[in-house]
């Protein structure tokens, strides 16, 4: 879906009032007005039937941005107020990571061909003529598909000269590249958490804004009210996330109360340099290829999907955890917060003991509005330990290899290649790759189409985000 | 009205990024040839409109001397479309 879409902006303005709410200690009494104040301008179009489904769509939505799941959750017209206080004194975050909001899910038809009125009944009708199942017939000099019949092939899309035959995806299903999302039995969908790795593409596409990620913001928050310090650990593209330079992004995280601000492109650098070796180890014991192992929605793809490719994952770290490494040793006093754009770290970040919190590049922009923090007018703070060029080049498709094959030792040969993206096209690839076909001696897996510029919760274009992100990388030391 | 181009200032403060005004920075990209050379895009820092909000909704653009608010790609390109209209119209 594109990236300038009405459901992603609902879950900001509702991350900003919550935000809001919560600094100036008025959440648990002001929560319940936020949906009224969202649509109450005059001239207020409802997405739904009336205003009142979008009201009480919006306090389910809230529930998954006070970190809860939505399951389970009805709107019975009592207060969010308990839920704020639940949130509050949550010893940690929990996963599973993603929610489903049943209320908002258009629970779409089942993906199927339709033919519009478009169909001019030609003579040719090769819809008829290559339909495998012999599921067209003509009434009344028009096509019509008979759905019991029909398996969705989509031959007579593609053979119909009128295109007049079109399909009618369900676009949570179609950008899940693993299989895991179905309906039950009463049209709605499911995640099923054994086949999930976390790529965030449901969340990204569904027109409803239904897929929802559960935030830690408020906890963050919390926990520095009570007396908490904080590091932010920032990733490479968030980078790209704002028009400011580094200097001032950082000057702009101290400002929102992080005590200390680190660059996980840092730990992008000790990653870079740790896989060179691995690489030229794994290359000199006889190995055919070895695969990057930064991307955490793919490490979970070659857990649950492509097993026979784990002896080939590199065994080197993440590079939020090494970051998460060097603030736990520089200053242990801090709870560490990671910031990406990325669903899969959330869970990576529950399941890292030195990983605190992880929030989204969104929930940092929604925080920097909530303060009126404006970057471009912050002083421009001196980047201390600053990254390298090549740690800096890790958010986008061909970065890591990059970075990696700058490192390699002398007289190893670098033939590096990469999926861009795990679309069912890039999981293809991936397991060709498993069963031995391979052109290659470093493969990179980005799950994201574009590297982590493009991931589920940014904010910036990422064509924007990454000309400025190049700029950065170009800028930098080696 | 000739040689005066129409100035596009684009607002590129946190307030405008956060609710999708980055993808505007590629108004020119997307300028129809016939427009390009008679249009002038520029990026601003924050241009205190988000601060007030009788001017509506964040991301804000100034076409000349109007001001576009809740803008969006195609939203952009009519405004700059009916100014360079008018101002060819004479």
């Amino acid at each position: 879906m594109h990236y300038n879409n009405n459901a992603s902006l609902v879950k900001r303005e509702l991350l900003i009032r919550m935000i809001r709410l919560e600094l100036e200690g008025r959440l648990e009494g002001g929560i319940d007005r936020v949906p009224y104040e969202m649509t109450c301008e005059p001239g207020y179009q409802p997405i739904r039937v009336s205003v009142y489904h979008d009201r009480s769509i919006l306090k389910s939505r809230m529930v998954a941005r006070l970190g809860f799941a939505v399951e389970g959750y009805v709107d019975d017209g009592t207060s969010l107020a308990p839920l704020v206080r639940a949130a509050a004194e949550r010893p940690a975050p929990e996963g599973p990571i993603l929610t489903v909001l049943d209320e908002a899910c258009n629970a779409c038809v089942k993906s199927q061909f339709l033919v519009t009125n478009a169909c001019q009944g030609c003579l040719a009708r090769p819809c008829v003529m290559n339909c495998p199942k012999k599921a067209v017939r003509m009434v009344d000099d028009k096509a019509v598909i008979d759905k019991e019949l029909c398996v969705n092939c989509g031959i007579c899309q593609n053979v119909c000269p009128f295109h007049a035959i079109i399909k009618i995806p369900v676009p949570c299903e179609e950008a899940c590249p693993v299989g895991a999302i179905s309906k039950d039995e009463e049209g709605k969908e499911r995640i099923d958490y054994s086949k999930c790795v976390f790529c965030g593409a449901c969340m990204r596409e569904c027109p409803f804004g239904a897929m929802m990620d559960r935030s830690q913001v408020l906890d963050v928050l919390r926990r520095k009210c009570e007396g908490a310090k904080l590091a932010a650990l920032y990733a490479p593209a968030v980078a790209g996330q704002f028009r400011a330079p580094l200097g001032k992004l950082v000057a702009a995280l101290k400002k929102a109360g992080f005590d200390a601000v680190y660059e996980v492109a840092r730990g992008a650098d000790i990653t870079a340099e740790k896989e060179a070796h691995e690489l030229a180890e794994r290359l000199e014991k006889g190995e055919p290829f070895m695969t990057t192992s930064c991307c955490p929605a793919y490490v979970e793809t070659v857990r649950k999907h492509v097993p026979a490719l784990a002896p080939r994952v590199s065994d080197t770290r993440t590079p939020m955890h090494y970051t998460a490494a060097l603030a736990a040793a520089e200053r242990p006093e801090c709870l560490r917060v990671f910031i990406g754009p990325c669903l899969a770290k959330r869970k990576e970040g529950i399941d890292d003991p030195l990983v605190d919190y992880v929030i989204s590049a969104e929930e940092l922009g929604a925080l920097f509005v909530a303060m009126g923090i404006e970057l471009g007018e912050e002083a421009e703070e001196i980047v201390e330990a600053p990254a390298g060029q090549g740690g800096r080049s890790f958010a986008w498709s061909g970065g890591v290899a990059a970075a990696v094959g700058a490192r390699l030792p002398a007289g190893v040969p670098f033939k590096p290649a990469k999926i861009d993206g795990l679309s069912k096209e890039g999981m293809k690839t991936l397991r060709a790759w498993a069963d031995g076909a391979h052109e290659g001696n470093l493969l990179e897996v980005m799950a994201c189409q574009g590297g982590c510029v493009a991931g589920p919760s940014v904010i910036a274009n990422p064509k924007v985000a990454l000309m400025q992100l190049k700029k950065i990388a170009e800028a930098s030391g080696n | 009205m000739d040689g005066e181009k129409l100035k596009v200032i684009i607002c590129s403060g946190t307030a405008c990024f956060v609710m999708g005004g980055s993808e505007l920075l590629l108004l020119e990209d997307e300028l129809p040839e016939a427009w390009r050379g008679r249009v002038s895009v520029e990026a601003a820092p924050c241009l205190g409109s988000c601060k007030d909000r009788s001017c509506g909704r964040a991301p804000f653009v100034k076409v000349g001397v109007e001001d576009l608010a809740g803008a969006t790609m195609p939203a952009l390109l009519a405004l700059i479309g009916r100014k360079l209209g008018e101002t060819l119209g004479g």
